[in-house]
C-alpha cells in the first residue's frame, strides 16, 4: 500500500519523510515537483502522477503537500482519504497543520505517524485511540517533561484498540461534563448576473464537542428531521436508528469530532441572504474600466449578516485600481490582482458600497470576462435551511451534563458571475 | 557507505556528492561545530545510565531520521538499548531499528532475541509490538523466525496480536516469496478468524500475497458480508474490492435477463432518447447481436434468480455508502456498479456527488469514476446536473472533468440548460478550459441532432473570438461538424477560407485547408484563390499544414485542373524538396497518381476516387468510454493504463459456480465448553451488535427490485433475517419451486438439497437449527427445543407459511391436513430431509399433538395470523440477527418443558380430561391475548361432542377469545385447541364453563405471572436506555444465593426463560444476564436483569412500570434461581 510519505512546502524543501516499507529515494519526488512547477496554482498538481517505478498520490492542504509515494495498485481515494487524516491528526494535536508546527514537534510527527500505518496498512487512525498512544502535548506538560526528561509516550500501554468501542478511550473522567453541538451550514450557490440563483444548495455539518466521563450513550434528536436529503455519520452513529428512527444515537468519541454531514436538498428554497448589485465595465477604446459593488440583505430571517466579505479575482492586465468603500476597507495585490473587499457587518439602512476606477496596461485588450465575486458571510444564530435540534438524551451514566447547541449559517462557495 | 554519509553529514549536508540532496537543517550546523563531535556526544549519551539522557539522544536521532539525514553509523550505539527498560525509549530504539536495519544486517541480529522474548510476554500488546518490529525489520537470514512467530501469532488468543499476524504476512511475503504456501495456510487460518479486528488486515494481506486463491474465500463469504459494517474503515476497503472480484467469479450476471427482455426499444426508453447518433447505435447493433447469441444459449435455462449471497452482498454494503470515509463510498459505489442489478446502481448516485463536495483531490477521483459511470448510466447522474456546474475557483482539472460529465449528462431536454452553462464557460480566463468547452459543444452537437445547427452558429461566432486558441479549437470542431452535413453550410466554410490569413495555429489551419479541397465544388471559386495563397507560403508551413496544402492541390487539381494545374505543380516541386521526407514521399506519390502521363499506371484513373470519396463522419466520443473494463475506484481506472498489482476484473460465469461452497460446518454448539471462545465473540461485537440488523431498512427496497426481477418468492424469504442466509437459500429455492412444483417434486428438490446442504452445514443462524437437528433425531423423546430457539424457526414456519398461505386456501385441504403439512415445513429446519422427517412424524405424532406450536389450527385463521406475524416478523428478525453469534450457545438450551397445569381431572370431567399450558406463542387474532392451549384427553368410551366455552365469568376488562367449538371428540383421541386470553396484566383467574354435550364444568385458568408478558427484542444500549428510565419505585432489587446447580450462565438463563417469557438481551459480560419483555396487554416493557458474582452469590434487578408485576415476578424468579 503506501510505501513512503514525503512533506513538502511550497517552495519545493521537503521537511520530513517517513518510510513504512524500503526505503524510496528522494529523487522520486523530481516528478511532482516538475509537476508542481507547470502548474499555475498549487491546487492544479494532478493528485495523482505516475512515474516509471512508482505512482504519487498527493494532496494540498494548509500550504503543504503531503506526498505518498505507491507501488502498487490501491484505491487512489483510499490514499487520498488517508493523507488527510494525517493531516487532521496534525490539526487535532499541535491546533494547527503547518510547516513550522511540524518542524517543531518533529520526532512527535514521526512517532505518530509509525503508528497510523503498519507496513503501508492504516492501523490507528482514530484520534482517541491515538492519544491514548502518543499524548499531545499541552503546555503543563510540556514544561513538566523538561523537567523530568519524559515524553508524551503514553506511559501505560494502549488499551484503545482492545476497548469495545474503537473510537472512545476508556476511563475519561472530567469534573465537568458538557457536550457542545455546532450546527454549521453552507450556503453554495452560484448567481448570474441578474442575480438569478442558477444553483444553490445547503451544505450541513454537526460539529461536536463532547466532554463526557464514562461512557455515555447519546441520543441526539431534531425537530424536522426530513429536512435532511443525505447524510454521512462518523462511524460511532448506529446507522439502523437512523434509518427507522431519525435519530442520532451514539456513544460519541472523546473531544472534537464531527458527527454528521447533511445536505438539503431545497433547490428553490434556499433562501439566499444577501444580494449583489454590481457593474464591472471596461471601456472598448480607452485602457480604463469601472466597477461598482453593492451588497445588501435579501433573506436573513431577521439575524444579522457579519463577516461579509467579497473577493474579487481581476484580470491579469489590470494595471492599478482606485475605488472607495463606503463601509470596511478593501484590500489589493497587484501580484495575485486578488481585491478583497471586507464590509464587516451589513446594515440595511445604509448599504456599503465600493466602486471607482480600474486601469489597465497600455495597449491591453479589454477583458473578455468580468471577474466573478466570492462571496463570504456568516450569520450567527440561525441554521438557513430551518433545521433545528430537538433533543439531546444521555444514558448509560448518572451524572447531568450541560449541553448547548449553536447554530451558524455561512457561505460555502457562494460565486456571483459579472 | 556509512564513513561517506557520515562526511557528508559533517558538512552540514549542503554539500552532498553521492547522496540525493538533503534539506537544509539550521540546527545542525550552527550549534555543533563538528559533527563527529555531535555523534560522539549522542554515543555518550545513549551509553549513559540515565534514561532521560538516553531519551534526548533518542529523539534527536528520530528527529535527524524523519528530516532524511543519515543516521546509520550510531548503529551500534542504538541497538544497544533495545532491551532498556525506559518504554519511550524503547519504543524510539525501534523505530531506528525498523528503519536502519536493512542496512546492517548483522547488527540488526543482536536485537533479535528480545523480540523473541517480547513474542513470548503475557501481555498481549507487548507481543503485538515484538512482532510488528520483528517483522518489519527486512533481514533475510531471520525468514525462518519470522515465520515462526507468525504461525505462533495466528492462533494467539488476542484478536489483537491476530491482526498483527495478518499486517506481518505480507512483509515476510516481500523478504521472501518463497514463503508463499506457507503464508497461504496462515491467511487461511486467519480468513476463519471470526473478529472484525482482524478481518480487514487478513483480507488485505490475501490481497497481497496470494489474490488468485479465490476458493479460500468460499468459506468466509457470508462472515466477511456480515462482519463488514463493523470492520474498520480500512478494512472495509479492502474487503469490498476483493468481494467484488469474488461475485464476478461465483455468481450470474443479474442484467442478463433484462438484455434479454429488451428487444430493441426498451432499452432506449431506459436510458433517455438520445440514441440517434451514429456510434450508439452501432454499438447498440452490436450488443443486440451479442444478447441476441447469448440470449439463444441461456433462453432454455430458468429464468434468472439472484444468488442469495449475491443479494446478501448487496444489502450488507449498503449502509457503507453512508460512510464519513470516500474510500469506502467509493468501494461500494464500485461493487453497485458492478454487481447490482441495473435498476438499483441509482442508489449511489447521491453518496457519489455528496463525495463531490469533498477536498479537491477526492473531487478529481470522484468524477473520473462519474465521467466513466455517466456514459453506461446516464440516468442515474441526470437528477445531480447542477452539481457538475463549474465554479470559476475550480482548479482547471476538475473543470475539465466536470464538463465531460456534463457532456455524457446532456440530452434533449437539458440540453438547452446545459448549452447556456457552456456559454458562460467560454468566456473564461482559462484557456485550456475554454478549449475543453469547445470540444464539448461539438460532442453535444454530434449527438443531439436537434441543437447541431444552433452549436454550429455558437462556434462559427467563436471565429471572431480574440484568442487564436478559442478560433482554432472552434475551427477543429466545425470541421468535425460540418462533416456531417456540408451541403449547407457553404457560407461557412466560406467564412473559414477567409480565416487562413489570420489564424496561425497548425491544427486548425490544417481543418480549414482540409475542408475547403474536400468541399472544393461548395466555393469553386474561393478554393484556388486559397491554395494560391498557400503556395506562397508553402515553405514556412508546419509539416501537418504543408500536407493538407499539397492534398488541397491535388484535389483542386482532379476537379478544377484548368485554373489549378500550375498551382499544383508548383506546390508539388516546392514539395519535391521539403526537408521532411514524408512530405517529399507525399508529393511523389500524388505526382505519379494525378498527373497523367504515359508511364502512368493504372491507378491514375481511380485518382478521383480515391480523393474525392466520401468521407464518413468523425466520431466525437468521451474518452472514458470503455474505461469501465478496469475496476472502478482504482489505480488503473485513473491512469487507464494497468497499474502492478492489478487484479482484473473477470466477466460473470456463464453458468454460477456451485454455491454450496459457501456453506460453512458448524461446531457442536451443545456443550460449549469453550468459555474462552465465547468470551471473545462477545468481545467482538458487544457494541456494534444491532447494527447487524442493519439491513432491515434495505429490505424492502431489497424485495422490490426482487420482484422486479422476477423472483417473487425470494423476495418474501429475503426479509426472513439478515444473518441466516442457508435459511434463506433453502427457503428462497423452495418457496420458488413450490410456485410451480407439485408437493412431490418439492420433496425430491428438497432430498437434494438436503445432500447438498448436509456436508457443508451452513453457518450462523442455521447453526443452532442444524446442530439441533442432530440432537432432535438423538433424544426424540423430548418434547419442546428451546425457547427462543423454537422462535426462530417459528418464525420460519410463518415465513413459508405466508407464502403457501395462498395455495394453502385454494387447495382446501381438510384441516388435519394442512397441519401436518405445515408440520413438515414447520418443525424440520429447512435443511432437513423430508422423507425423513415423515417416518419421525408418525413416531412423534402424539408428542407433535401436544406440543403443536401452531397457534392457528383452522384455516380460516391462517390468513390473519400471517398479518400479525409479518408486521411483527421485522423486530423479531432483528433479534434473531443479533443473536446469533453471542446467544447461540445459550438457546440452544431447552428451556424445559411447557409447563402443563390441570383444567379437568379425568374423574371429575367423566373421562375427560383436559390440561392447558401456556404456548407462548402470540396469539394470531388480538396480540393483546395471551395464547392458552388447552388439550382434551377423551378417555370415556363413548365420544363426546360439541365442546365449547360458555359462559366466561370475568374480571372487568378481561377479555376472552374462544377456540372453535370441536364437533366430536371420539373415544381414547387427543385434541388441542387454542384460546386466546386477556388477562389484563393481572394475575386474576380466568373462570369460564367448559361444556360438552352433555355436561357443563366450571373451569378455571390462573396465569403465573410469567407468562402474562411477551419477550421482546432490545439491544444492550437499549436495554440500559429503558432500564435507566425505569428507577426508583420500578426497580426492585433482590440479592440471592445461586444454588451449585443454578450456577452459570446456561443455568440462569434457563430459569429466568423458563419462569418468565422473556427474551435474553445481547450483553458484553458474561457475569451479567439481562432479559426484556412486555406484558401482553398494555406493553409495559420488563427488564431483567440478574448480576452473579463470586460464590454463587447474585443479584436480580427487575424494573416494570407495573409494580405488581415487578414484585411477583421478582419472587417467581426468585423461586426459579434458588429451587
Amino acid at each position: 500500500m503506501i510505501n513512503s510519505l514525503f512533506l513538502i512546502n511550497p517552495s519545493g524543501e521537503m521537511f520530513l519523510e517517513k518510510h513504512w516499507k524500503s526505503v524510496v529515494s528522494r529523487s522520486v519526488c523530481d516528478y511532482f515537483l516538475e509537476a508542481k512547477e507547470k502548474a499555475l496554482e498549487p491546487e492544479d498538481v494532478p493528485p495523482v502522477i505516475h512515474t516509471p517505478h512508482h505512482y504519487l498520490i498527493s494532496i494540498y492542504r494548509d500550504k503543504l503537500f503531503f506526498l505518498s509515494v505507491i507501488q502498487t495498485e490501491v484505491p487512489p481515494l483510499f490514499v487520498i482519504e488517508f493523507l488527510h487524516r494525517v493531516a487532521e491528526m496534525i490539526q487535532d494535536y499541535f491546533g494547527e497543520c503547518s510547516e513550522t508546527v511540524v518542524k517543531d514537534h518533529m520526532v512527535m510527527v514521526y512517532e505518530l505517524l509509525e503508528e497510523m500505518l503498519d507496513n503501508g496498512f492504516p492501523l490507528a487512525t482514530e484520534s482517541n485511540v491515538l492519544k491514548e498512544m502518543i499524548r499531545p502535548p499541552t503546555i503543563l506538560r510540556s514544561v513538566v517533561n523538561t523537567l523530568t526528561g519524559t515524553s508524551n509516550v503514553g506511559d501505560t500501554l494502549l488499551t484503545g484498540q482492545l476497548s469495545t468501542i474503537p473510537w472512545r478511550r476508556a476511563g475519561v473522567r472530567y469534573t465537568n461534563n458538557e457536550a457542545y453541538f455546532d450546527v454549521v451550514e453552507e450556503i453554495d450557490a452560484i448567481l448570474d448576473q441578474s442575480g438569478t440563483t442558477v444553483f444553490a444548495e445547503i451544505q450541513g455539518v454537526v460539529e461536536a464537542c463532547v466532554k463526557l466521563s464514562g461512557m455515555p450513550d447519546l441520543t441526539l434528536s431534531f425537530m424536522n428531521p426530513r429536512l435532511l436529503d443525505d447524510v454521512s455519520f462518523h462511524p460511532c452513529v448506529r446507522y439502523k436508528l437512523w434509518e427507522s428512527e431519525r435519530v442520532l444515537s451514539f456513544i460519541p468519541p472523546d473531544g472534537n469530532f464531527t458527527l454528521m454531514t447533511y445536505h438539503v436538498n431545497a433547490q428553490n428554497l434556499v433562501a439566499i441572504p444577501v444580494y449583489v448589485k454590481q457593474s464591472i465595465s471596461f471601456f472598448e477604446c480607452g485602457s480604463d474600466g469601472r466597477l461598482d459593488v453593492t451588497v445588501g440583505p435579501k433573506q436573513t430571517m431577521g439575524k444579522t449578516v457579519e463577516g461579509v466579505m467579497v473577493t474579487v479575482h481581476l484580470p491579469k492586465t489590470i494595471l492599478s485600481i482606485n475605488l472607495t468603500a463606503t463601509q470596511g476597507s478593501y484590500t489589493y495585490d497587484n501580484g495575485t490582482k486578488l481585491l478583497v473587499w471586507d464590509i464587516g457587518k451589513l446594515n440595511p439602512q445604509k448599504l456599503p458600497n465600493l466602486r471607482g476606477s480600474l486601469s489597465l496596461q497600455a495597449g491591453a485588450p479589454k477583458p473578455e470576462e468580468n471577474p466573478s465575486l466570492n462571496i463570504d458571510l456568516k450569520i450567527q444564530q440561525l441554521a438557513i435551511s430551518g433545521l433545528k435540534v430537538n433533543r439531546l438524551d444521555m444514558f448509560g451514566e448518572k451524572y447531568k451534563p450541560f449541553k448547548g447547541v449553536k447554530y451558524i449559517t455561512k457561505a460555502g462557495k457562494f460565486q456571483v458571475r459579472t | 557507505m556509512s564513513a561517506s554519509s557520515a562526511f557528508n553529514d559533517e558538512k552540514g549536508g549542503s554539500s552532498n556528492v553521492g547522496e540525493p540532496e538533503y534539506g537544509h537543517d539550521p540546527a545542525s550546523g550552527g550549534i555543533f561545530s563538528s559533527d563527529y563531535k555531535r555523534h560522539d556526544d549522542l554515543k555518550e549519551m545513549l551509553d549513559s545510565n540515565k534514561d532521560s539522557l538516553k531519551l534526548e539522544a533518542m529523539k534527536r536521532i528520530v528527529a535527524m531520521i524523519a528530516r532524511g539525514k543519515n543516521a546509520s553509523d550510531l548503529f551500534p550505539a542504538v541497538v544497544k538499548n533495545v532491551a532498556c527498560k525506559n518504554i519511550e525509549v524503547k519504543k524510539l530504539v525501534y523505530v531506528y531499528l525498523v528503519r536502519y536495519a536493512e542496512e546492517q544486517q548483522d547488527l540488526a541480529l543482536l536485537s533479535i532475541s528480545t523480540f523473541q522474548r517480547g513474542l513470548k510476554d503475557p501481555n498481549q500488546l507487548i507481543r503485538a509490538s515484538a512482532l510488528r518490529v520483528l517483522s518489519s525489520i527486512r533481514v533475510t537470514i531471520i525468514v525462518p523466525i519470522m515465520m515462526l512467530a507468525i504461525k505462533e501469532a495466528a492462533s494467539d488468543m488476542s484478536p489483537y496480536v491476530r491482526k498483527t499476524a495478518a499486517h506481518a504476512i505480507p512483509k515476510l511475503y516481500s523478504l521472501d516469496p518463497e514463503q508463499k504456501d506457507c503464508l497461504i495456510e496462515v491467511i487461511e487460518k486467519l480468513l476463519a478468524d471470526k473478529t472484525t479486528l482482524v478481518a480487514g488486515s487478513v483480507v488485505m494481506a490475501f490481497e497481497e500475497v496470494c489474490p488468485e486463491r479465490i476458493d479460500l474465500i468460499h468459506k468466509n463469504y457470508r462472515k466477511l458480508c456480515n462482519l463488514l459494517i463493523d470492520v474498520e474503515e480500512w478494512g472495509q476497503v479492502v474487503i469490498i474490492n476483493m468481494l467484488t472480484r469474488y461475485a464476478r467469479t461465483q455468481f450470474l450476471n443479474p442484467n442478463m435477463n433484462e438484455s434479454l427482455l429488451e428487444e430493441g426499444g426498451g432499452e432506449k426508453a431506459f436510458y433517455g432518447s438520445d440514441n440517434d447518433d451514429d456510434t450508439d447505435d452501432e454499438e447498440d447493433k452490436e450488443e443486440k447481436e451479442k444478447k441476441k447469441t447469448e440470449a439463444t444459449a441461456i433462453v432454455k435455462r430458468k429464468p434468472y434468480v439472484m444468488d442469495p449471497d449475491h443479494r446478501l452482498l448487496l444489502r450488507n454494503t449498503k449502509p457503507l455508502l453512508q460512510s464519513r470515509n470516500a474510500a469506502v463510498v467509493m468501494a461500494v459505489a464500485q461493487l453497485y456498479f458492478h454487481l447490482a442489478p441495473k435498476a438499483e446502481v441509482g442508489v449511489i448516485a447521491k453518496a457519489l456527488v455528496r463525495l463531490m463536495r469533498s477536498h479537491s483531490e477526492v473531487q478529481y477521483v470522484v468524477l473520473q469514476n462519474v465521467a466513466t459511470m455517466s456514459i453506461k448510466r446516464r440516468g442515474m447522474f441526470e437528477p445531480y446536473l447542477k452539481s457538475f456546474y463549474i465554479r470559476s475557483t475550480d482548479p482547471t482539472q476538475i473543470k475539465v472533468l466536470k464538463l465531460e460529465v456534463l457532456t455524457n449528462l446532456a440530452n434533449e431536454t437539458n440540453i438547452s440548460t446545459i448549452l447556456r452553462e457552456f456559454q458562460t464557460y467560454i468566456k473564461s480566463n482559462d484557456k485550456d478550459f475554454v478549449a475543453a468547452t469547445i470540444q464539448a459543444i461539438g460532442r453535444c452537437a454530434t449527438n443531439i441532432g436537434e441543437v447541431r445547427d444552433t452549436c454550429l452558429n455558437g462556434l462559427v461566432q467563436l471565429l471572431s473570438n480574440r484568442d487564436e486558441l478559442v478560433v482554432a479549437e472552434s475551427v477543429v470542431v466545425i470541421k468535425k461538424l460540418l462533416q456531417m452535413q456540408p451541403e449547407q453550410h457553404s457560407d461557412i466554410i466560406k467564412h473559414m477560407a477567409k480565416l487562413t490569413d489570420n489564424i496561425q495555429v497548425p491544427m486548425a489551419r490544417a481543418s480549414i485547408l482540409w475542408l475547403i479541397g474536400e468541399y472544393c465544388e461548395h466555393v469553386p471559386k474561393i478554393a484556388p484563390d486559397v491554395l494560391r495563397k498557400m503556395a506562397k507560403t508553402f515553405t514556412n508551413e508546419e509539416d501537418i499544414v504543408k500536407l493538407q496544402i499539397i492534398n488541397l492541390a491535388a484535389k483542386l487539381y482532379l476537379t478544377n485542373s484548368k485554373q489549378t494545374k500550375l498551382l499544383t505543380q508548383y506546390v508539388l516541386n516546392l514539395a519535391k524538396y521539403d526537408q521532411n521526407y514524408d512530405i517529399r514521399d507525399r508529393a511523389r506519390f500524388i505526382r505519379q497518381l494525378i498527373v497523367p502521363t504515359d508511364k502512368s499506371g493504372a491507378l491514375s484513373k481511380y485518382a478521383k476516387k480515391l480523393f474525392l470519396a466520401l468521407k464518413p463522419a468523425p466520431v466525437l466520443e468521451s474518452p472514458f468510454k470503455d474505461r469501465d473494463h478496469f475496476q472502478l475506484g482504482s489505480l488503473s481506472h485513473l491512469l487507464n493504463a494497468k497499474a502492478g498489482g492489478y487484479q482484473v476484473l473477470p466477466d460473470w460465469p456463464e453458468a454460477a459456480p456451485d454455491p454450496s461452497v459457501r456453506n460453512v460446518e458448524v461446531p457442536e454448539w451443545t456443550k460449549c465448553s469453550s468459555r474462552e471462545k465465547r468470551k471473545e465473540k462477545k468481545a467482538d461485537k458487544p457494541f456494534y451488535s444491532d447494527s447487524e440488523g442493519e439491513s432491515g431498512p434495505t429490505e424492502s427496497a431489497d424485495s422490490a427490485s426482487d420482484t422486479a426481477s422476477g423472483s417473487e418468492s425470494g423476495s418474501g424469504s429475503e426479509e426472513s433475517g439478515s444473518g441466516s442466509e442457508s435459511e434463506e437459500s433453502n427457503e428462497e429455492s423452495e418457496s420458488a419451486s413450490e410456485e410451480d412444483e407439485e408437493e412431490e417434486g418439492k420433496k425430491k428438490k428438497k432430498n437434494v438439497e438436503k445432500i447438498k446442504a448436509r456436508k457443508p452445514v451452513p453457518e450462523s443462524e442455521s447453526e443452532p437449527s442444524s446442530g439441533e437437528d442432530v440432537k432432535k433425531s438423538e433424544k426424540k423423546s423430548k418434547p419442546r427445543i428451546g425457547s427462543s430457539e423454537s422462535e426462530s424457526e417459528e418464525d420460519n414456519d410463518s415465513e413459508s407459511e405466508s407464502s403457501e398461505s395462498e395455495e394453502e386456501e385454494s387447495e382446501e385441504e381438510s384441516e388435519e391436513e394442512t397441519k401436518k403439512k405445515k408440520k413438515t415445513t414447520a418443525s424440520k429446519p429447512p435443511s432437513k430431509p423430508p422423507k425423513k422427517e415423515n417416518k419421525k412424524e408418525k413416531k412423534e405424532m402424539s408428542l407433535l399433538d401436544f406440543d403443536d406450536f401452531d397457534p392457528a389450527p383452522s384455516p380460516s385463521q391462517v390468513t390473519p395470523l400471517n398479518n400479525f406475524l409479518s408486521s411483527s416478523l421485522v423486530t423479531d428478525l432483528e433479534g434473531l440477527s443479533l443473536t446469533d453469534n453471542v446467544l447461540s450457545p445459550t438457546t440452544i438450551i431447552p428451556s424445559g418443558n411447557l409447563k402443563t397445569y390441570e383444567l379437568l381431572h379425568r374423574i371429575t370431567g367423566e373421562g375427560l380430561s383436559v390440561e392447558y399450558c401456556f404456548s407462548r406463542q402470540p396469539f394470531s387474532p388480538d396480540p393483546h391475548m395471551v395464547a392458552v392451549k388447552i388439550q382434551f384427553t377423551n378417555s370415556a368410551t363413548s365420544e363426546a361432542k360439541s365442546l365449547h366455552v360458555e359462559d366466561a365469568k370475568l374480571q372487568s376488562g378481561m377479555r376472552i377469545k374462544e377456540f372453535p367449538e370441536i364437533e366430536v371428540l371420539p373415544a381414547g383421541e387427543t385434541v388441542s385447541v387454542v384460546m386466546g386470553i386477556d388477562f389484563c396484566d393481572s394475575t386474576q383467574a380466568a373462570n369460564f364453563q367448559l361444556c360438552t354435550h352433555t355436561r357443563k364444568f366450571f373451569v378455571s385458568i390462573q396465569p403465573p405471572v410469567g407468562e402474562l408478558m411477551m419477550p421482546i427484542f432490545m439491544t444492550e444500549n437499549e436495554f440500559k436506555k429503558e432500564q435507566g428510565q425505569l428507577m426508583g419505585m420500578n426497580e426492585i432489587t433482590e440479592k440471592l444465593t445461586l444454588e451449585e446447580k443454578c450456577q452459570g450462565e446456561h443455568a440462569v438463563v434457563q430459569r429466568v426463560t423458563t419462569a418468565a417469557n422473556l427474551s435474553r438481551v445481547p450483553c458484553g459480560s458474561d457475569k451479567e444476564c439481562r432479559f426484556a419483555g412486555k406484558t401482553v396487554t398494555s406493553g409495559s416493557l420488563v427488564l431483567v436483569s440478574v448480576v452473579t458474582k463470586e460464590d454463587g452469590a447474585a443479584q436480580l434487578t427487575v424494573n416494570c412500570e407495573k409494580m405488581v408485576i415487578g414484585t411477583m415476578l421478582v419472587k417467581d424468579i426468585l423461586q426459579a434461581l434458588t429451587q
